[in-house]
């Protein structure tokens, strides 16, 4: 087993790929948390507590449930609103929970606006400038959530927690594989299961 | 687009019956038949539900494509076309697998190296294209024959790179190849290689799957990038070229990318112990003296074990079956007791024995050699007498007759 954990950065000019370093991806039923497989359980219940303790918990919906291209992608949608709201509903005041689309990929020049959207190429973008220090991404086709959440454990102490719709995300801090409607729920009923049980940290990114 | 459902017990438009890759390859029948290489890759082709097959002359891989064309024709391949030359095939490849297809090709030697743009744009690109290749020799002045000096230019293109000794290997490894370069966390392209004519013009038995029995059909929504859908929103994200300008974070992007592209490589290993019973084969690897080898090297090794033997000589065995992912904890721990380890190939660099030897502890154990290349043959005898030569045991000179 690799000693490399995955941890909020920023840590390094150039991270390595966390699967380079020897950390692998959980096999279903399984998540992992900063690179080390755990129950999904476990996953939830770190999960709701990164985002309980972060002054500003952040989606990041991927165009995968952004549009409506099928009836589960719609479905998901749902739910990831669902989950926003539970969020906004359960923190504490200071917090202030963020809904930030991914809609696309394309490299955006000059530059974003960080304020509307995340784009893949330049993620830290997005987190400097709204002072993200904890996120989910879901929805994101895998390789380009890879390219992001490895740019943000460079340069920014984001912790990035990835709810995938396959075989889950390395490179982030945090990761469930498999993601379906259920799941997605599941995340908010932790989240309100352990609302008033975890402080909020008083650091920013 | 409908959500693509699971189709395993049906029927395709050819009678065959959609089945579970894991009890087609391991719990089915099989049937023992004698073809050539060539021959066994139509076989295999018949059984691997594939979209496109895009083909270009050039030897020793002509006759397969020309085999997989009378696939075609019957009605197993969905589309068949000859390319204007290997680049412009290896293109088409890539414009069919964005296109969501499940794609097959076959190059050989300089056909390779003139598409060889292609391949690290196919793994940029996340395309799990499996290309057979069938080594022969790429260098001035010209031979068609055996010689695998190509595929150390696919080392670092970001494929899979897969090493088959035997036609049998041949037939499981093209459909296990589908399975594991089509996993969402690997998704990258194949080329599957072997040692041309050795493989491919010899005859052997292989024994088949039933024909029947096919798989599953490829899931492009599975995919870690966009898939190409004329009709669905996210085909709009691939409307911009996704170019590296210059600046800062754009060089960050591609970096990250690039990265992303050997972190697949990595996740392919997990995918390619599970279908492939392990990323090497080994044998007696207890000995003092190893030979690590992979295509039909493992074959005249094996057999120059056995004329040690007859003299007394204990030998270990280590066959690679993956050139990437790279073996390297299995190797190193095959060869942690030998003393001395021989590296037959057949080509004039020692590409595998300079891989080896960048593995293991104590390099200097690794003799790169015997080679041959420009397709010589390689007897068991060149590799018996460097081995005895080495372990300084009398050995008699194989080069000529002497007077």
């Amino acid at each position: 087993m690799s000693d490399y954990r995955v941890l909020p950065g920023p840590e390094h000019f150039l991270p390595p790929a966390a699967a380079s370093m020897g950390i692998r991806l959980p096999n279903p039923g399984e998540a992992h948390i900063n690179g080390v497989i755990t129950s999904e359980e476990n996953a939830y219940e770190e999960a709701a507590r990164q985002f309980l303790m972060a002054k500003v918990p952040t989606i990041f919906p991927g165009p995968l449930v952004l549009w409506a291209w099928n009836e589960k992608a719609a479905k998901k949608a749902t739910a990831i609103r669902h989950l926003f709201n539970t969020l906004k509903e359960c923190v504490q005041p200071g917090q202030k929970p963020m809904l930030i689309p991914m809609p696309d990929y394309r490299p955006k020049y000059p530059k974003i606006n960080p304020e509307v959207e995340i784009n893949p190429n330049h993620p830290n973008l997005t987190i400097w400038h709204n002072k993200i220090d904890c996120c989910i991404f879901v929805g994101v086709h895998c390789h380009q959530a890879n390219l992001s959440l490895k740019i943000i454990r460079g340069g920014t102490s984001c912790y990035t927690i990835a709810m995938c719709a396959q075989a889950g995300h390395e490179d982030a801090m945090l990761s469930i594989r498999d993601t379906s409607v259920e799941k997605i729920m599941r995340l908010a009923d932790t989240i309100k299961r352990l609302k008033g049980t975890v402080q909020p940290r008083q650091a920013s990114a | 687009m409908a959500e693509i459902k699971s189709v395993i017990g049906t029927q395709n438009k050819k009678g065959q019956t959609y089945t579970d890759t894991w009890k087609m390859m391991n719990e089915a029948p099989r049937t023992p038949s004698f073809f050539t290489g060539s021959e066994v890759i139509k076989e295999a082709l018949r059984r691997a539900s594939c979209d496109v097959m895009i083909a270009y002359p050039i030897t020793p891989q002509s006759e397969a494509a020309a085999l997989i064309g009378e696939l075609f024709a019957e009605g197993y391949i969905g589309d068949y076309f000859r390319g204007e030359s290997e680049f412009a095939v290896m293109s088409q490849c890539a414009g069919s697998a964005f296109g969501g297809a499940r794609v097959f090709t076959t190059t050989a030697g300089p056909g390779t190296m003139r598409a060889m743009e292609n391949f690290p744009m196919w793994a940029g690109a996340r395309l799990p294209i499996q290309m057979i290749v069938t080594c022969r020799g790429i260098n001035s002045p010209l031979s068609i024959q055996p010689d695998t000096l190509e595929i150390a230019y696919l080392l670092n293109t970001g494929m899979l790179v897969w090493h088959a000794e035997t036609a049998q290997d041949f037939f499981d490894w093209i459909l296990k190849g589908y399975m594991v370069s089509e996993e969402p966390d690997v998704h990258l392209p194949l080329a599957l290689c072997c040692d041309g004519f050795f493989v491919t013009h010899t005859k052997d038995v292989v024994n088949l799957t039933p024909a029947d029995m096919c798989l599953p059909p490829y899931d492009p929504y599975r995919s870690p990038v966009p898939c190409m859908d004329m009709e669905c929103p996210p085909v709009r994200m691939m409307r911009d070229p996704f170019v590296m300008k210059s600046n800062y974070i754009s060089y960050a992007t591609h970096a990250s990318w690039q990265q992303e592209i050997w972190a697949a490589v990595e996740r392919s290993r997990k995918h390619s112990i599970h279908w492939l019973n392990g990323l090497i084969d080994t044998e007696n690897t207890d000995a003092d003296i190893v030979i690590v080898a992979s295509g039909t090297a493992v074959s005249q090794g094996r057999e120059a074990i056995r004329l040690l033997e007859d003299e007394g000589v204990r030998c270990g065995l280590v066959k690679v079956k993956t050139l990437r992912p790279w073996p390297e904890e299995e190797i190193r721990e095959a060869t942690k007791n030998a003393k001395h380890i021989f590296v037959p190939e057949f080509n004039v660099t020692g590409w595998l024995a300079k891989e080896i030897r960048a593995t293991v502890p104590n390099h200097q154990r690794v003799h790169a050699g015997p080679h041959v290349c420009g397709g010589m043959t390689m007897p068991p005898e060149i590799i018996v007498s460097e081995i005895k030569t080495a372990l300084g045991m009398k050995t008699f000179s194989l080069a000529g007759r002497g007077s």
